[in-house]
């Protein structure tokens, strides 16, 4: 008993969905035997991996689905171990250098190197290169990025690199030109629609359309979450009703709370009580980037078109420097304190103006 | 001046094997047909000659080849100019099979701190040359080493180079290869000849590209010849890997389109930057909201759309030059800041904002 999104996933590049077209160039490239470096980027839930997959099951069979978990022990140079977890069948491995956070550019030079530099061993077997998947391309420091792309030219031979990311702006340019870019964009509206009512014909259950529809709309173009909203649905109730609720994550709710109280008041006390929820989003390990656009976007809804450009502004200033720093939870009070500030100056004024 | 001589009177025999060389290494080339390498390895020029555009530094090289000393090197200039190429041709032509032995390649993904400059280069650059090589024919009498992406070595590592290339001149010429020339240090500077590599003209490009074309029977209409040549910016390596990219994922003999190549060079389509103006133009905060989500869903390349509403807004002419300036200013940022690893949805909003309070002013 598996989840409706593992189990409906397509496995072949004749079976996809959606960008139909593009699968078909892909299927062009596999069957000429050979296809270079592949750099696939597009929104998270938008089918990266699933068509990473159907690619690598078109090019060495059925083979590839046999799957083993192993751990591997890799030391750095200052003498530091470190633990790295893979997923590897016959003719490819998946690897995430970005769990060893800065440490990422030894794994790319010991793991990928070693990796690449061995042969396949049976020469009948069909392709003379494995594959290397590389998972949160974008997440990798700039060491190992450059470390990759040396690699990446001397062992064209035996092996070929496919990274997934989400945004390619942090991809360095040296990188971008060795790859053959594939843009993986998110499934529109009626194409989530489609899955979903496929979904539930092969599931033997009915699905009234404006329910599928809201799904699609609060699902945001994210189509792994479109469908574990659907297999959420089906647990809560069932028969649907087309008035049913779509019940949308704890954190994201929680998120929507405390930007509430922000705009309500704006007070030192307050400040402190922000605090201690942007900690508990934290610690259920709610990313610092997804924390800040959410309260964005709920903190600009009551605000005019002047305020609105100020808080963005700060907004990204904030959110830049998370990334040079350590510790995000600063940044993130800094920007509520600014926009408590903002905010608060703005009330005072257009009080004034009343009297 | 011992070496001097000695290279002085190499100089006939050196520069006819070398013209012979050179007529059977380009003969070479098209007749092995390896299906695997890429097709910048398979037409990287052979010998100095087909080097194209950079006309002084072929000028020297030619020379160098006829016997004339070779000075140490510093060549810089923006990627995709031929800078490795030239220097590996040309060493290919002056060493011949030994080349390997001669020749020490470093480059950004090897270790290059200061420890591996002191051991690896110096005791490489120790080594003296015979003349001769070991089948009999004569060959100039030192070691090339070629330190690739110079620019990212640290200033430490440059600062441990200085003394090694003086006073192992008599057997080893260096030649640095980067892309910015601000970032070596001013005592390596000037202890090189410089020479910078200009971006190649759409037309060799053009030509270059054709030939390609020619040889691999790929079919390419003329307007997707025009975006190859457009998008690349004068970088020819970009150009060769989105030709070889686009005749991959459309099969053999179908031919390719303008916008087949501008799905693989990851440019956003004009549409959406056009879209983006227009948007701000409104002064209204929900449709830009609306736009960057749509545009984060296409999951296109947001650095990339920065520049290139940078190229349509430097050539606008409805705008003021001030207005101009303050968009340009918080283009930077924004570039910068994605550089970092900022947000794009965040970074966009903010552009599209201050976009919009320029157009109002």
């Amino acid at each position: 008993m598996s989840l409706w999104v593992d189990k409906y996933r397509p496995n072949s590049l004749t079976k996809l969905d959606y960008h139909k077209a593009q699968a078909l160039h892909l299927k062009n490239m596999v069957q000429q035997g050979d296809f270079p470096h592949l750099l696939v980027y597009g929104p998270s839930g938008a089918g990266k991996k699933t068509r990473i997959f159907c690619l690598l099951r078109e090019l060495y069979g059925p083979g590839v689905e046999r799957l083993r978990l192993e751990h591997m022990n890799i030391q750095t140079p200052s003498n530091k171990k470190i633990d790295i977890t893979t997923v590897s069948s016959n003719y490819h491995l998946e690897v995430n250098p970005s769990d060893a956070g800065f440490h990422d550019r030894v794994v790319i030079q010991e793991l990928i190197k070693t990796v690449a530099q061995t042969h396949q061993l049976d020469p009948s077997g069909q392709r003379e290169f494995k594959v290397v998947v590389i998972c949160e391309a974008d997440c990798l420091t700039k060491d190992a990025q450059h470390a990759l792309r040396r690699t990446m030219e001397k062992y064209v031979a035996t092996c070929r690199i496919i990274l997934v990311a989400n945004t390619i702006s942090r991809v360095i340019p040296a990188i971008r030109s060795r790859c053959l870019g594939v843009r993986v964009g998110a499934p529109n509206k009626e194409e989530i629609i489609n899955i979903l009512q496929s979904v539930c014909r092969k599931e033997g259950l009915s699905l009234p359309n404006e329910l599928a529809e809201r799904i699609a709309v609060q699902s945001n173009g994210n189509l792994r979450r479109a469908i574990l909203f659907l297999e959420t649905c089906k647990v809560q109730q069932y028969p649907f009703q087309p008035d049913q609720k779509v019940a949308s994550h704890d954190w994201e709710i929680y998120l929507k709370d405390t930007a509430k109280m922000i705009v309500l008041e704006q007070s030192p006390q307050k400040l402190l009580q922000i605090r201690s929820r942007l900690y508990e989003l934290m610690i259920h390990g709610i990313p610092s980037e997804i924390i800040f656009k959410g309260l964005l976007q709920e903190l600009v809804k009551n605000c005019d078109m002047q305020l609105k450009t100020q808080i963005v502004e700060k907004a990204a200033f904030f959110e830049h420097r998370i990334h040079l720093g350590s510790k995000p939870i600063i940044h993130l009070e800094a920007f509520v304190a600014s926009f408590m500030a903002i905010y608060k100056k703005f009330m005072e004024a257009t009080v004034a103006d009343l009297f | 001046m011992q070496a001097f001589l000695k290279t002085g009177k190499l100089s006939g025999g050196q520069g006819s094997s070398s013209t012979t060389k050179e007529k059977s290494c380009s003969s070479g080339v098209s007749k092995k047909k390896p299906s695997l390498t890429p097709w910048v390895e398979k037409y990287r020029p052979q010998t100095v000659n087909d080097v194209v555009e950079q006309n002084d530094v072929v000028q020297v090289m030619r020379q160098c080849l006829n016997g004339a000393d070779l000075p140490n090197l510093l060549f810089y200039g923006p990627p995709g100019t031929g800078k490795t190429s030239t220097i590996l041709a040309a060493a290919r032509q002056l060493f011949g099979d030994i080349y390997k032995d001669r020749i020490l390649e470093l480059n950004a993904s090897d270790e290059r701190g200061i420890q591996v400059i002191r051991e690896k280069v110096k005791s490489f650059a120790q080594f003296s040359a015979s003349s001769i090589r070991p089948d009999g024919r004569p060959c100039p009498p030192f070691k090339i080493v070629i330190l690739d992406e110079a620019d990212s070595m640290t200033p430490a590592a440059q600062a441990a180079l200085r003394r090694t290339m003086e006073r192992e001149s008599r057997t080893t010429r260096f030649c640095l290869v980067c892309n910015y020339v601000s970032r070596i240090i001013p005592p390596i500077t000037s202890r090189c000849s410089k020479f910078r590599f200009k971006p190649l003209g759409s037309e060799l490009i053009r030509e270059r590209l054709q030939l390609i074309c020619s040889e691999e029977k790929v079919s390419c209409g003329e307007d997707a010849m025009k975006c190859l040549v457009e998008t690349s910016g004068g970088d020819l390596r970009r150009a060769i890997t989105c030709l070889q990219s686009c005749s991959r994922l459309k099969g053999p003999g179908i031919e390719i389109h303008a916008d087949d190549v501008q799905e693989v060079a990851g440019v956003v389509p004009v549409q959406w930057v056009n879209g983006m103006l227009e948007v701000c133009h409104h002064n209204n905060y929900e449709m830009l909201t609306e736009f960057v989500d749509r545009l984060m869903q296409e999951g296109y390349c947001v650095a990339q759309l920065v520049e290139q509403l940078h190229e349509v807004i430097v050539f606008d002419n409805n705008m003021t030059d001030q207005q101009k300036s303050l968009i340009c200013d918080k283009l930077g940022v924004c570039s910068f800041r994605m550089q970092d690893g900022g947000n794009e949805y965040i970074g966009l909003l903010d552009l599209g904002c201050t976009i919009i309070r320029t157009m109002k002013t």
